[in-house]
Parts: C-alpha cells; structure tokens; sequence
C-alpha cells in the first residue's frame, strides 16, 4: 500500500509534462489530458482511501528517492499519508477536478488557454507534494511549485499592470514564508543531525530529548513554522495578499485563493503540531495570532464593497478560527473547518458574478432604506474611526510596504555610491582574491577567518540588494543575482570545509541558468533597444519564447526543484552553524531579495503592459 | 476667440466638458446600448473617431494588418475596394491609392494626448501618483455607492458624498489621509477646486488639461459618478454623489500623498514644466495613415452592404398572397428574432410576420407584485407617464444562502461553512453534471407572473406616484393605432395575431441586462406584449379604431408572449380567453413555434463550439437550455454579435434572402405612410437604439480593451452597479470580450423601402435623427418600392447606387451550409 503513494505525485507529473508539448491551439487535447489526469487522480484516490480505510487507517510512510548522500547528510524524498493528508487530498482532487471541467468551457477561445491549463496542473502537481510530503525537504519542493504557480496565475494576464504588480506583491509575501522553511530546516538539521521525517517528529520522546538543552531554539523553529504558515494563509500581518490575488480568472481564483492554496498554512501547522504540542507558549501565540486575524478579518470583510474581496476576507478570519482550532489540538474540527471552508469559498467565488442578479432582485423586492447595524450603536466617533480602518485594511498593505520592503529598498538606495556599472570591476577581482584563499586558507590571519564568511555574506547581501533597486541596467542587476550565490558560497566555504562536489551542486545550477539568462537578456537588449527597469516593458507579447526561457532561468537561479541549487540552498545551510543565528539570518535574508530581484528582473522585462504599443493595451487602472 | 487657447478655468463648464466624454453606461441592471463615442458624434464619423483616437488614446478601427487579411481572404472585395478609392479620389487615383492600401509600411502613430501632462510627476518627481491615489479613491467610491454587497454599510450617506466624508473626517480618531494639509483642506467647509488646482498645477490655463488627464485616468469610476449625477435614480438605494466631489476628494488625496512621498519638498506641478503640453482639444489633422484605415473600413462595410442590396434589388419570385394569412406574429426588431421568422414562415408558409422596436408602442412603468420600485419599460430616452401594476399572485423569490451575509460574520461563517460548506461541494457537482435553474439564475419569464392581474385599463382616473394606472381608452387606441399602422397591419387580420417580446436567460452573468430587450431599457418585453395584446382586443379599443379605418374582426385575438433568445423557449399568455375554435388554431400554431424554434436553435448552434451543430433540432434545443443556466458558460447566447443592417420596409423586401441574423427589421408599409409621419417615428428610435447597439459592439470589438470591457473571466463585481479586474481596478464600461469576438466591426446600413424624396424630408425633421445619419455614425440607402432601385446617402443627398455584386448565389438545402462553419456567411438566396 505504501508504494501507491508515489503514484499520486506521478499523474500530476506526468500530466504536467503532457500539457506542456500540447501545442497551444489544441483546446480540446488540452482540456482532455487535465480532465484524463485530475479525473484519474480523483479515481484512484477514492479506491485507495476505501481500501485504506478497510485496512485500519495506518500511517504510511513512504522513504523514496535519495537525491544527494554524503557523510552525515542526506537528501531524500520522503512521503507520508495519514488523517491529514487524506483530507487534504480529498479535498483537493475533488476541487480540481470539478474546476478543470468548469474551466473547460469558461476558458473557451481566451488567450493563454494553454498557459492555464499548464499552470493549474503545475498547482496540483505542487499541491500533492506538499500534503504528501513526509518530510520538509519534499514539502518544500512543492511549496516552491505552488510559489511558482500562484504568482503565474495571479499575473495570468500579464499584459494589464495590476495583475503583474499584484503576483509580484504575493510573491514577495510567499518568499518570506520560504525563509521561515529554510531557517526551520536548518535548525532542524542541526539538532537532529540528519533530515528528519515527520513521522520522527511523532516521537514525543525524541523531539523532548533533541530539544532537551535547545528551548529557546525549539520555540524559534515552531515561530518559523508559524511565519511561513501565516505567510501562506494570509494571516495577520500578512492578510493583505489574498484579496489581491484575485486577478486571474475566476475559476482559479476559486481554488487557489478562495480553497486550496490559503490552506496550506493551515496544513504546515497540523502537519508540524507534534513538534511544538508540548511548547504552550508558542500554542498561545498561534490562538492569539489566530483570534486577532480573525476579528480584524471580520471587520475588513464587513465593509468590502466588491464580492470578491469581501468573500476573501471572511474565508481569512475563518482560516483564523481553524488556527485556533489546531493550537487546541482539535485536529478532527480543524480538518472538518478546512474541508468546509474550502468548499464554501470555492462555491462563492465562482457563483460570484451571480451576486448582481441575485442581489437587485432580492432588493428590488425586500429593500428597506437602511439596515441597522451593529456597528451604529456605537459612539459615532468609534463606529467613523473603525469604519475608516476598516476600509483602509488597517493599513496591512501600507504596513507590509513600510516595515518590509521600504528598509530593503531604502538600503539599496544607500548603495548607491556604489555605481552600478563599476561594481563587476570592484567585485570580480576580489572574488577571485577570495575564492584563491579558501584554497590557501593559510595566507588568511587566523584572527580573519572566523570573521570572513560574514564579510562575504555581507558582499553578497550588498549585491542582491543593489540588484533589487536597480533601476536602469537589467543585465548588471541580472548578473549582480548570480554573483550573490558565488558570494554566499564562498562564504560558507570559509565557514567550514566544504567538499567541492557541493559548491559544483550549488553552483552549477546557478552559473549555466544564469549564463541563459544573461544571453536572453542580451538578446532582447539588441532586438529592442531598451530593457530599463523603471517600468514594465511586456516583452513576452512579442517574444514568447524568450519570456519562456527567462522564466527558466529564473527558477533555475532562485533554487526552484528543477536546478541542483534547490539542494544546493539546503546544503549551505547545513554549513552554518546553530549559534550563527547572523550568518543564518544574512543568508537567508540574501535569499529572499535574491527572489525578489529576480522575479522584479523577469516582470519588469516580460510582463506588464507592452510598452511600445498603447493602443491596444488596457488601461493602467485596470 | 479660438477655443483651443481660452486662459481662464471656469469650473462649471469645464464639469459639463468633461462628463460629457466619460463613459455614459448607467449602472448593470439598467444596461443600455449606446453609442460609446457619443460625445464625438457632431463631427463626422470618421473625423470624430480620429479625434476620439488621437486625443484619448482610443483604437477605432481594425489594425491595418487585420484589413489587409481580410482582403487576402477575400471578405474585402477588389471592385468594392476600388470602388470607394474612386468615390473619394476619383477614377485616376485607384492605383496609388491602391498600393498604399495593400503594401505601404506605415510607422505608429505619436502617443495620445490624453495623460501627456500628468505624467511628469513621474518624470520630475519620480512618484506614481495613480498607484498612490486610486486603491483608496476607488475604495472610498465603491463603499460609498455600494447597492448592497456590504454589511456595515457606509455610516454617513444621507448627506453629499464630499460632505459625508468630511463628518466622519471630523470626528474620527483615524483618517483617510496620511498627512496634515489635506485633512485641514477638507475640513474647510468653502473649499473651492480652483484654491486646490493652484496647490497642485498652479497654471490657470492647464486646470482643464489636467483634470481631463486625472478623470481619464480613470473614466470608469468617473463615469459612474457622472451618470448617477445625472440619474440618482438609476441607483435603488440612491446617492447624491458630483463629479465635482470627486475631483476635489482626488485632488485632496493627490495633495496628500505629494506631501506624504516627497515630505512637502514639492511645487505645484506647472512651476517645474519646461513647456507647455499641446491643447488637449486641438483639431487633429488627417494624415495618410488615417485616410487608408477610413478607406478600408469603408471597403469592409460596402463589401457587405453591397451584396445586401444586390440581393434586395433582384427580382425575386413574387410571394403569392393568399388573402387572410394563417396567423400573424409581432415580433421585435431585433436582430436575434430574424432567424426565428424566417423558420415561422418556413413551416407554415401562409403565416406572416412583423418587426416592431419590443416595447409594441406601449411605454409605462411597471411594478411588479411586493416590487418596491418602479421599472421603465419603454425605449431610454421616453418618460412614461403610465403606471402598470401586477397583481393577484404572490412574488415568489427563492432564496440562496451562499449569497446571504451570514456566511461572512465570523460565528455564523463558522456554523456555516461547517454545514453548508459541505452542501456547496455538492451543488458545485450537480451544477457542473446536470445544470439546472436556481435562484440564481437571471430568468425572462420571472419577469411577470404569467397568471397575474396587470392594471392596463385606468379606473377613475386613479394615480399613484404621480403617474396614471393604466390608460383610458382613448389612449388605448391611439396606442394601437400606430402601432398596427407603422407596421403596415391594417387589414387581413388572422383569428390569432401574436406579440412576442423578447428577453434572455443567464446565469453568471453581470452583464445580463443587456442581453434583454433594448427597447424596454434592457429588461423582458413580457408586459409590453400582454398590455398592447390586453389594448387590441379590447371592444372599446376596437370600436374606436373602426373610425380610423381599422377593422379588426370579432373572431380575431392578440395573444402576448415571451420568447427566451438564450433558451429559445416560447411562453404564451392568457391563453385561457381564447374561444375553442381559437384554442384549435393556437394549438397548431404551437406546434410551428416549437418547429422554428428547435430549428432556430439549430442554427444558433453553429457558434457553439460545446454544441455539435449536426445533432437534431431537438437534441441541439435542449443543450441550448442547459447553456442557459450552465454557471460555466460565459457566452450563454451571443445577443447582438454580427449586427449590420437595419431594414425597414416590408418583409417582401428581405423574403427569400439568407441574412444570417445579422440584421434588425422594422415592418413598414410605404403606401400606410405616404408622407412618412410613421417612417419619422420608426426612424427617430431605429437610429439611436440600433445604431447605439451597433456602435457600442464596434468599438468594444475594435479596442476591447479601453472601450470594452475586457475578457469577462476575471471580473469581480463592484458594489452591484459594475464590473472591475481584481479589487482595486477601475470600473470596466463597455462589453466583455465573450460578447464581441465573432463581431465584424461594421456600421449599421439602415435600408428603407420609400421613396427617396419622401426619407429625406423626414429625417430631416429633427435634428438629433438628422445627425445620426448626416454625420454617418450609421448609413442609409433607400430603395425605390417601385422600380428596387437603390439610393445611397451621402452629404445631405440621396445618390443612386448600382450594386457591383451580380447575381447572388442560390442555397437550396440551408440546413447543410448552416453545419458547415462558424463564420459569417455571404448574403444567399434561399428557397
């Protein structure tokens, strides 16, 4: 029974990389091979959770495919099925499977039919690694895929300037979560000396005996847990991004924002509960950060004037309750909330167009002039402040803009003496310096070493965060991202020693996709004059193909599961040491901008408004 | 004075000005069609779109790669092409002319004017004021109009929208704003836009530029605002809201974030101009590029005007008259009902039907039983005087709880989603499995109670909201009158002459009213069709139409219905007055409606990807009513794609010709109408609503993206009066991509069968008919009833016209070709 466990995560797959050769005028193929694959999945998974449920219900799991093996690490596949997942999948197979067939014909004859169908099946593809997933490595996997595929489909249509805006925002919010994983793991790692499985974690025993001297550290991992968990269920303070997800289309809104991938926090939770069951103090933050999201979600959705939005911020605060759910340890409501919830939201959405027919006739019949509301028996002074803040989200999307990107934004403009164009010239040769020390570390004062990985950490902290303002050379920002790894690396390899066969794996991914990407960038530069990245410029409009092979790029460079970084990143970690919390902190940080500036990097030149043709675009606004 | 340079700002006019640009689309469920460039239409057509293009950064034409194609496919034709060039350029110049058209590489054009000014805060001062500004402007709009989606609803409404704003401002412990200065500004109760123009231009002569540039930054909130200015009571729960109010809210908030950006370190935007932008409003001249476009445009439109009017000349065998036709139908005049008369007339030969604008004459407002407003049931422009009232049923209103509030407060969503929740999978299955119709669905035939009691007749001369109930018999007949006598019926009554009006069924759909009839204000010509039917065989009615030379017979009935154009489904009323012998005919009758409209479904089908078009009528018929409640099905029908013609004459004149849908008739009888007192009447509506319709699908199919509404897929309704992308998009006016994609944008061709001296007196008698057809935003050729020869207008003149095109080609077997392809077809002969 065990062994059937691979063959949820290979339909999807399998399914992906189908509906990636279909050419893109083929409709009917198209639809047929999701409607084949999701509707298979759907099948077999329905006989297999019978027949697991006949047998008793036992935890599987399921120790796959090891990727990468050395003295004292190993990174391996690892899956697991019992309650949780069971839901999960249950939900989730049903939910696509029904929005496939609706999008079949919602999606009739739009441009990107194709591209659609590609991402949804990538979603899914991401969706059962993450609730399959017995171990955080392979759950990490598929939560960078459905970092991917949420940012594709909230910018699906990417020649308006919203959507494209607005996919960069959530990502950007989807990339902290990230770094909470990534420090999770890293800690983990060290406590445990090995890649622990979920299943270990089960073992109350274990758990209290690796953390036996580390409380303090134990509690740091379970908020790492939760930052990535809010992140992804748009908690508090993070809220902000489902509403503004919804820019693609309706169907896929739905499942996206409106069931699934919101969900997913709460999944991280449930999945990690063992871990922090015995730590009060974090189960008291997740209520409190819980109720709170849930009743300052309650009072946004109240004023939303737009269906969508309003639907978005009440399914938030009922996310809020299941994480008060999950910190009580009431796993059996938290599931059942979930499941309702998801099929709710889903239903809501998409009969949300209806809302206007429904609505006018219900008022045409049964208006009163004025509904009482709770809210008027306040003083008018309170009711008019928190009405106000309200509306205004209570300043969420300021908040995030301020605290989170303004300090990064406002520390690479501080860079800026450094003049983009001179940096290579600075920095190459100096690299090289360093690069010839790891091999002589003997030249290096010893009083040095202990202090040159930060140094170099810094540098490459230094780089990404002059990539991210960059605001004219898109190939000097592209080539400042690759650079950062190279630093990053190097730095880890002063910190320890540092077999080259894991610089290769790190580094390999990110030289040849950062070569092709640097030559697609030079291409465009030579066919269209201007690459600025001061505005959008919708380059995919005219070449498809090369906004396809960035894409590529992008991934391979950000540590995307298709580039040997993706080990790469979790290997670094594992050379930093549990009491380098800076150096930990400095890389990951290096991580997230790096993100960042590669996707700014990618929707700068290929998404957005066409910038040479006005004509025929939509309006800023829209 | 040149108007171009005037130095002063006079905020009122400048208002006037600029509302007279936006947008003019009332909220969704009042949705018109109208003509989206209205406010250009003093100007000739192709000299106001180039203004529209160039000033405000419209597309008002294909591209020229999408005319060239269409030439190489042979849907622009060579001798019509030549044609035209020669019309304008004379015979000499169809050469050159010619190889600018098929092969001259032409560059883009310059940038528009719109915005030109306004974008330097983004060239000096590097901030992007619109990002800054828009999501709590839209924000504080929307929840201000809101019809109904929020719970806690705006808590100051009742005073103006500025001055509402300002009170909670004033006592509130939050603000909208981030800084000091605007917050003070607003305050100040003489606030005036001109003290705030000079905090943010600082240059007299730039505040209209400027406010044209921030308005059209966002012209579809502007609109709304202006529209609901204009008619608070297009809003149910209605708004005092100006479009001066929300300048000043915009400027205020523009001052708020210039001061909170750049920390009060700015000058008003004029002081920092190193030159003056161009005037928004200066006369655009004509360049090469545009005459080409114009010329093929013209080209696209007479390739199929001219088989039209080949057709219409040829001789055709004459149709044999037999004296008292089987039964007659009225139908209305739109364009979705051609096809169904022409199957009617298929399956019963000796039948005989009409077009007629769906409203029948009768114009009222009507309220519907527990209604708790009134709706307009009558052409837009028409204030009815008339109140008709349903009564003796109760409403009957299904409700839904995935639509009720209670799923949004935190306990109940927690009750909710855990039981309900559960339900919605379910339904969510069953809808996609087997749709059905639900509380949901926007349905025709909810419209009116069939069995109800409507108030057509006044008693004691009773009044209620100021309008009379009902009409006195006198008004009755007058009613009638025209009626019958527009369309030519004023002999040979059948036993049963039905009315049908029209109207549609979605679900899904926020653009449903303009699926409706257009003749009743985008809602269902249910009532219309049993009011007149209720008036015609009224004894009282019939007498007094005797002494104006009508005589409808004893044994003659009108019969109203509703005919579904999603679902092709047909309802008849009061079918329980009807004598036995009637009740015998009525019954054949059925049986040939159901015919045609399975065969109309039939042919509608060839546009349906979902549906294969060589299925049976019936099986075809019922995938077409489950379309029609499908949630998934964006295009439930595809209403007024592929409108081109207006026809207004008898229908001896279209009989025999395969038009395809595309074309609106209007029945009209030359010898009724000698001097073309009822063509006025006919005309002065055909032009602006056909036209309107017409126009509006032009230009969301030549720029779906400024002048339509987009693709509807990501839409997200707006406080239950528009549609926008996401939540902090502007409002999206115009129709959705789904709507327009098989639409060839073509003016409409109105057709009129009278004589040439007889239209140009009548459209001449008033001026706003007039413009319509001087300025070319629709064109007219009338026919000679007498000798078919055809007579284009142009400039003020009627001026023959020869069709190019020889002898159409004859289909015998129209069922074959209708299962060939999607495409528009060519004008053919049928049997």
């Amino acid at each position: 029974m065990t062994s059937l466990l691979e063959v949820f995560i290979l339909i999807p797959l399998a399914a992906f990389l189908i509906s990636l050769v279909i050419p893109g005028r083929q409709e009917t193929l198209m639809s047929q091979v999701a409607f084949v694959s999701v509707g298979l999945h759907l099948v077999c998974f329905q006989i297999f959770l019978l027949y697991w449920l006949w047998h008793g219900y036992p935890d599987l799991n399921l120790k796959d495919i090891v990727l990468y093996k050395t003295d004292g690490y190993e990174f391996y596949l690892d899956f697991r099925f019992d309650e949780i997942t069971a839901t999960y999948v249950f939900v989730g197979s049903l939910l696509t499977f029904l929005v496939t067939i609706y999008s079949r014909y919602y999606l009739h004859r739009e441009t990107g039919y194709k591209r659609f169908f590609n991402t949804i099946l990538l979603f899914y593809l991401g969706y059962n690694a993450v609730v399959f997933s017995g171990n955080l490595e392979t759950l990490f996997v598929g939560w960078e895929i459905l970092g991917i595929s949420s940012f594709l489909l909230i910018a699906f249509y990417r020649d308006r300037y919203l959507p494209v805006k607005n996919a960069v925002k959530v990502f950007s919010i989807y990339r902290v979560g990230d770094v909470g994983l990534l420090l999770a793991m890293w800690l983990l790692h060290h406590f445990w000396h090995e890649n622990i499985t979920f299943e270990a974690l089960e073992n109350v025993e274990s758990v209290s005996k690796h953390l036996e001297n580390h409380h303090w550290s134990g509690i740091f991992i379970s908020l790492m847990f939760l930052i990535s968990a809010a992140a992804k269920s748009a908690q508090l303070p993070f809220s902000s991004w489902l509403p503004r997800a919804m820019e693609g289309p309706t169907p896929s809104t739905a499942i996206f924002y409106g069931s699934l991938s919101v969900h997913i926090g709460v999944f991280i939770m449930l999945r990690t509960f063992p871990f922090w069951e015995h730590q009060t103090l974090v189960r008291i933050i997740i209520g409190v950060m819980g109720l709170t999201t849930s009743v300052v979600a309650t009072g946004i959705a109240r004023v939303q004037s737009s269906v969508k939005s309003q639907i978005a911020y009440s399914s938030i605060a009922q996310i809020g309750l299941i994480f008060i759910e999950v910190a009580a340890g009431l796993e059996a409501l938290a599931l059942i909330h979930f499941a309702g919830n998801a099929f709710l939201r889903t239903y809501q959405l998409l009969v949300s167009p209806s809302v206007v027919s429904y609505l006018i006739r219900e008022q045409f019949y049964n208006f009163k002039p004025r509904q009482h509301t709770v809210e008027d028996s306040l003083p008018k002074r309170l009711e008019y402040s928190f009405y106000i803040l309200c509306l205004k989200e209570w300043n969420l999307d300021a908040f995030l803009y301020r605290y989170f990107w303004s300090p990064i934004k406002w520390a690479g403009r501080k860079l800026n003496f450094l003049a983009t164009h001179r940096i290579l010239f600075f920095f190459v040769p100096l690299y090289l310096v360093g690069l010839y020390s790891v091999y002589h570390k003997e030249i290096v004062p010893p009083g040095l070493v202990s202090a040159i990985p930060y140094i170099f950490s810094t540098i490459g902290l230094v780089l990404v965060l002059k990539s991210f303002t960059e605001r004219i050379h898109a190939r000097i920002s592209w080539l400042m991202v690759v650079m950062n790894h190279f630093w990053v690396a190097l730095a880890v390899a002063f910190n320890e020693n540092f077999t080259f066969t894991e610089i290769h794996i790190y580094l390999s991914g990110v030289a040849v996709f950062g070569l092709v990407g640097y030559y697609i960038l030079y291409q465009i530069k030579q066919q269209e004059g201007t690459i600025n990245l001061d505005q959008f410029h919708g380059y995919s409009h005219q070449h498809p193909k090369y906004g396809l092979a960035f894409l590529l790029a992008c991934l391979g460079c950000m540590g995307f599961p298709i580039s040997p970084t993706f080990v790469g990143e979790d290997l670094i970690f594992n050379h930093i040491h549990e009491d380098q919390i800076v150096l930990a902190f400095f890389t990951s940080l290096s991580f997230i901008v790096d993100g960042l500036a590669i996707v700014r990097i990618y929707a700068r030149v290929f998404l957005g408004p066409h910038a040479k043709s006005v004509y025929e675009m939509a309006y800023r606004s829209s | 004075m040149n108007p171009d340079f005037d130095s002063g700002f006079h905020e009122k006019p400048t208002l006037e000005k600029i509302k007279h640009y936006l947008p003019a689309q009332a909220p969704l469920k009042d949705f018109i069609h109208h003509n989206t460039l209205h406010a250009f239409q003093e100007m000739k057509f192709f000299e106001g779109t180039r203004h529209a293009s160039e000033i405000l950064g419209y597309k008002v034409s294909l591209k020229l790669s999408e005319y060239r194609d269409l030439f190489r496919r042979g849907q622009i034709r060579e001798a019509v092409l030549e044609h035209r060039i020669a019309l304008r350029y004379g015979q000499q110049a169809i050469q050159e002319w010619k190889e600018r058209l098929v092969t001259k590489h032409y560059e883009k054009g310059p940038l528009p004017r719109i915005g030109s000014l306004r974008a330097h805060w983004k060239k000096i001062y590097q901030i992007d004021l619109d990002s800054l500004v828009h999501p709590t402007l839209f924000r504080i709009l929307c929840s201000y109009l809101d019809q109904g989606i929020a719970i806690w609803n705006f808590p100051v409404w009742h005073k103006g929208f500025l001055d509402s704003i300002r009170e909670m401002e004033q006592r509130s412990f939050t603000s909208f704003f981030r800084t000091a200065r605007a917050k003070k500004l607003l305050a100040d109760g003489s606030l005036k836009m001109e003290d705030l123009l000079a905090v943010v231009v600082g240059d007299e002569t730039l505040y209209e530029t400027y406010l044209f540039d921030q308005q059209f930054a966002h012209q579809g909130w502007s609109g709304m605002v202006a529209t609901v200015e204009g008619s608070p009571q297009t809003l149910l729960d209605t708004r005092q809201i100006t479009l001066h109010d929300l300048i000043i809210l915009e400027l205020l908030l523009e001052i708020d974030s210039l001061d909170y950006r750049l920390d009060n370190q700015w000058q008003p935007l004029a002081s920092r101009l190193s030159e003056k932008p161009e005037p928004l409003f200066k006369k655009v001249e004509q360049t090469d590029l545009h005459a080409v476009l114009e010329l093929w445009q013209e080209a696209f439109e007479w390739s199929y005007y001219d088989q039209v009017l080949a057709g219409i000349s040829s001789p055709r065998p004459e149709h044999p008259s037999r004296g008292t036709p089987s039964f007659q139908g009225l139908f209305c005049i739109d364009d979705r009902e051609c096809s169904l008369r022409r199957y009617l007339e298929r399956f019963d030969p000796a039948c005989a039907t009409f077009g007629t604008p769906g409203f029948f004459g009768v114009e009222f407002f009507f309220q519907p039983t527990d209604g708790k407003f009134l709706t307009k049931l009558c052409p837009a422009p028409v204030t009815p005087k008339h109140l008709i009232r349903e009564g003796g049923v109760k409403a009957d209103n299904k409700k839904d709880l995935h639509f009720t509030k209670k799923t949004h407060s935190l306990f109940r969503g927690w009750l909710i989603s855990q039981t309900l929740g559960f339900w919605s999978a379910l339904k969510l299955f069953v809808n996609i499995f087997k749709p059905t119709m639900g509380p949901a669905t926007a349905s025709s035939f909810r419209h009116m109670n069939k069995l109800a009691h409507l108030s057509v007749i006044n008693q004691n001369q009773e009044k209620e909201h100021g309008l009379q109930v009902g009409y006195t018999l006198d008004e009755m007949a007058n009613r009638v009158e025209s009626l019958l006598k527009s369309i030519g019926l004023v002999k040979n009554f059948s036993p049963l002459v039905y009315v049908v009006g029209h109207g549609s069924s979605s679900v899904n759909n926020p653009h449903f009213a303009a699926y409706d009839c257009g003749a009743c204000s985008g809602r269902p010509g249910s009532v219309n069709a049993r009011v007149v039917c209720t008036m015609a065989n009224h004894p009282g009615v019939r007498a007094l139409l005797i002494t104006r030379g009508i005589v409808i017979p004893d044994s003659t009935r009108f019969v109203g219905a509703l005919h579904d154009t999603t679902r092709d489904d047909i309802e008849f009323f009061d079918e329980i007055h009807l004598t036995a012998e009637q009740l015998k005919l009525h019954v054949t009758n059925i049986e040939t409606f159901n015919q045609a409209l399975n065969a109309n479904a039939k042919e509608r089908s060839r546009r349906f990807e979902s549906i294969n078009t060589r299925l049976t009528g019936p099986e075809i018929h019922e995938r077409v009513r489950v379309r029609s409640v499908s949630l998934f099905e964006p295009r439930p029908e595809l209403n007024h794609s592929t409108n081109a013609l207006c026809i207004v004459g008898r229908r001896s004149m279209t009989r025999g010709l395969f038009l395809d849908r595309r074309s609106f008739m209007n029945s009209y009888d030359y010898q009724v109408d000698p001097d073309g007192q009822y063509l006025f009447n006919i005309l002065k509506a055909a032009a602006p609503v056909c036209g309107g319709i017409n126009l509006e699908y032009f230009f969301s199919r030549v720029d779906n993206q400024k002048l339509g509404a987009g693709t509807k897929l990501p839409h997200n309704v707006m406080g239950l009066f528009g549609v926008a992308n996401g939540i902090d998009g502007d409002l999206r006016p115009g129709l959705p991509s789904q709507m327009i994609e098989v639409h060839d944008p073509v003016r409409l061709l109105i057709i009129v069968e009278q004589f040439p001296s007889v239209v140009l007196q009548t459209i001449q008698r008033s001026k706003e008919t007039y413009e319509w057809f001087i300025n070319e935003w629709v064109n007219l050729v009338v026919v000679d009833p007498e000798t078919h020869v055809c007579y284009a207008f142009s400039d003020g003149r009627f001026h023959p016209y020869e069709p190019l095109a020889g002898k159409l080609p004859q289909i015998d077997n129209l069922d074959l070709l209708l299962e060939t392809n999607a495409e528009n077809f060519p004008v053919y002969l049928i049997p």
